[in-house]
């Protein structure tokens, strides 16, 4: 590596904070998802009659679904800013490794859906009188399944950018293949509000750990392939 | 132009015999299974199927590490023709299974974990033809091709086990002493013949429909080649 050139920690997070930092001045991204999140759970408050039973048993589901669809939303925005400006030829240009600008999105990205969850998860509390998903474990199940869902899905939604269908075509990529993931972390989830000895929670989260691991992995490594010109 | 080459004509009359050797095995020798009777001949298709869908599914994910490795257009054409052959026989494994499903189970479909992992997988390969669709230059096309079968090929198997979560009612029939109780049976040895058959005929016919797909992938580039020749 040339000495000018910064480290990949440094590159990382000067590409998160340039997008955090143009976020918090437009805010369009954030506020789009959450009002979509809202919206959402709205539908599926009439859809399920999310009355005392049911909900117990399809918390999980909802939330889940709910932080899927906000999530494309979310990650399709995020890479059409850069496509549609030229943003991406500058990052492209830059005299970083690329491995930086997949993590730098990933982090990114990852921030934008952990802020969406901040916000969701009490609201959805209040709403429906569930304090159980405050729990550690809950929320650290979401952690692991937001993690692996934005890790692919920032790959392709890099690239269903540079498709002619582009938007359309990012959620009929991601759903198939983050099926693992969603279904892990419902299940984890699912296991820690109804109460779940631990034991059946571990076998779902072990899942979404390899998940993680793997993804992120096979994310990084052909990134460079999905960028190249 | 090319001319067809002798040894994939000679490819193309072995694999309509086979087929019909195939038949012949699983309609007329197979003996008639004691529970279920005739509805459980169609598993030595269901099962041929199944697994040239799978060998598919397996080659175009390790095409696609290769094309990204020496960036050959050929490999592209060889993963391209495995899935589109693969999601076609793929399909007929599952609309086979719903139809012994329907007098096993007494529905054609259920969300077992082997059939929603089926059911994913095809709407995998199906994304994979929507993707390459909605790219005009091909070499970008390839690359993205490749970059997406090699995410489905190691999503499947997971989706797979986090499915087995819940549980299965899919009979396990090689491999599995009690698997009566799901609908499955205890193979007899003219049963294994006709479905090794089955096996050996559907690998036969998958070898010819390769070699047709990347034959016709080849000639489909030349002819694009000769199109811009002659706009220009």
């Amino acid at each position: 590596m040339k000495p000018s050139a910064p480290s990949l920690l440094k590159a990382t997070f000067a590409i998160v904070q340039k997008d955090l930092a143009a976020e918090l001045r437009s805010r369009e991204l954030l506020s789009a998802m959450l009002v979509f999140s809202m919206l959402v759970i709205l539908i599926f408050n009439f859809a399920l009659e999310l009355n005392i039973d049911v909900r117990k048993s399809v918390t999980a589901g909802v939330l889940w679904t709910t932080f899927a669809f906000a999530g494309t939303l979310g990650l399709n925005r995020s890479m059409a800013v850069e496509k549609d400006r030229g943003c991406m030829d500058g990052l492209l240009l830059a005299p970083v490794d690329r491995s930086a600008i997949f993590f730098g999105k990933a982090i990114s990205n990852l921030a934008f859906m952990l802020i969406v969850e901040a916000i969701v998860i009490p609201m959805y509390a209040i709403l429906y009188n569930e304090t159980r998903i405050f729990q550690p474990e809950f929320l650290g199940v979401l952690l692991l399944g937001s993690i692996g869902y934005i890790a692919v899905g920032t790959l392709l939604s890099a690239m269903s950018v540079q498709t002619r269908t582009r938007d359309v075509l990012l959620p009929i990529l991601l759903f198939p293949v983050a099926v693992p993931v969603l279904l892990a972390s419902v299940k984890a989830s699912g296991g820690i509000i109804t109460g779940a000895p631990f034991a059946e929670i571990l076998t779902p989260l072990n899942l979404l750990i390899v998940y993680d691991i793997v993804f992120i992995a096979i994310s990084f490594m052909v990134f460079d392939y999905v960028v190249e010109e | 132009m090319q001319s067809k080459p002798i040894a994939l004509t000679i490819l193309d009359i072995l694999s309509v015999i086979s087929l019909g050797v195939a038949t012949y095995f699983a309609l007329v020798f197979a003996p008639t299974e004691l529970f279920m009777g005739q509805v459980q001949r169609v598993f030595y298709f269901h099962v041929g199927t199944a697994w040239v869908g799978m060998l598919g599914f397996i080659l175009a994910a390790i095409a696609g590490i290769i094309y990204l490795i020496n960036k050959d257009m050929r490999w592209d054409r060889f993963e391209v023709a495995a899935v589109e052959i693969s999601t076609m026989f793929f399909f007929i494994t599952i609309v086979l299974g719903s139809i012994w499903a329907r007098p096993a189970w007494n529905t054609w479909w259920t969300w077992d974990p082997r059939l929603t992992t089926a059911a994913i997988t095809e709407l995998i390969y199906i994304a994979y033809f929507m993707l390459r669709a909605g790219i005009e230059d091909p070499e970008k096309r390839a690359r993205f091709g490749a970059v997406y079968t090699l995410l489905g090929g190691i999503s499947v198997p997971i989706t797979f086990m986090v499915i087995r979560l819940f549980r299965t009612i899919h009979p396990v029939v090689i491999g599995n002493e009690s698997a009566a109780a799901q609908g499955g049976f205890s193979m007899s040895g003219d049963m294994v013949t006709a479905m090794l058959v089955s096996f050996a005929a559907f690998t036969i016919i998958f070898i010819d429909l390769m070699w047709h797909r990347i034959r016709i992938g080849g000639l489909q580039d030349k002819v694009e080649e000769l199109k811009l020749k002659v706009s220009m």
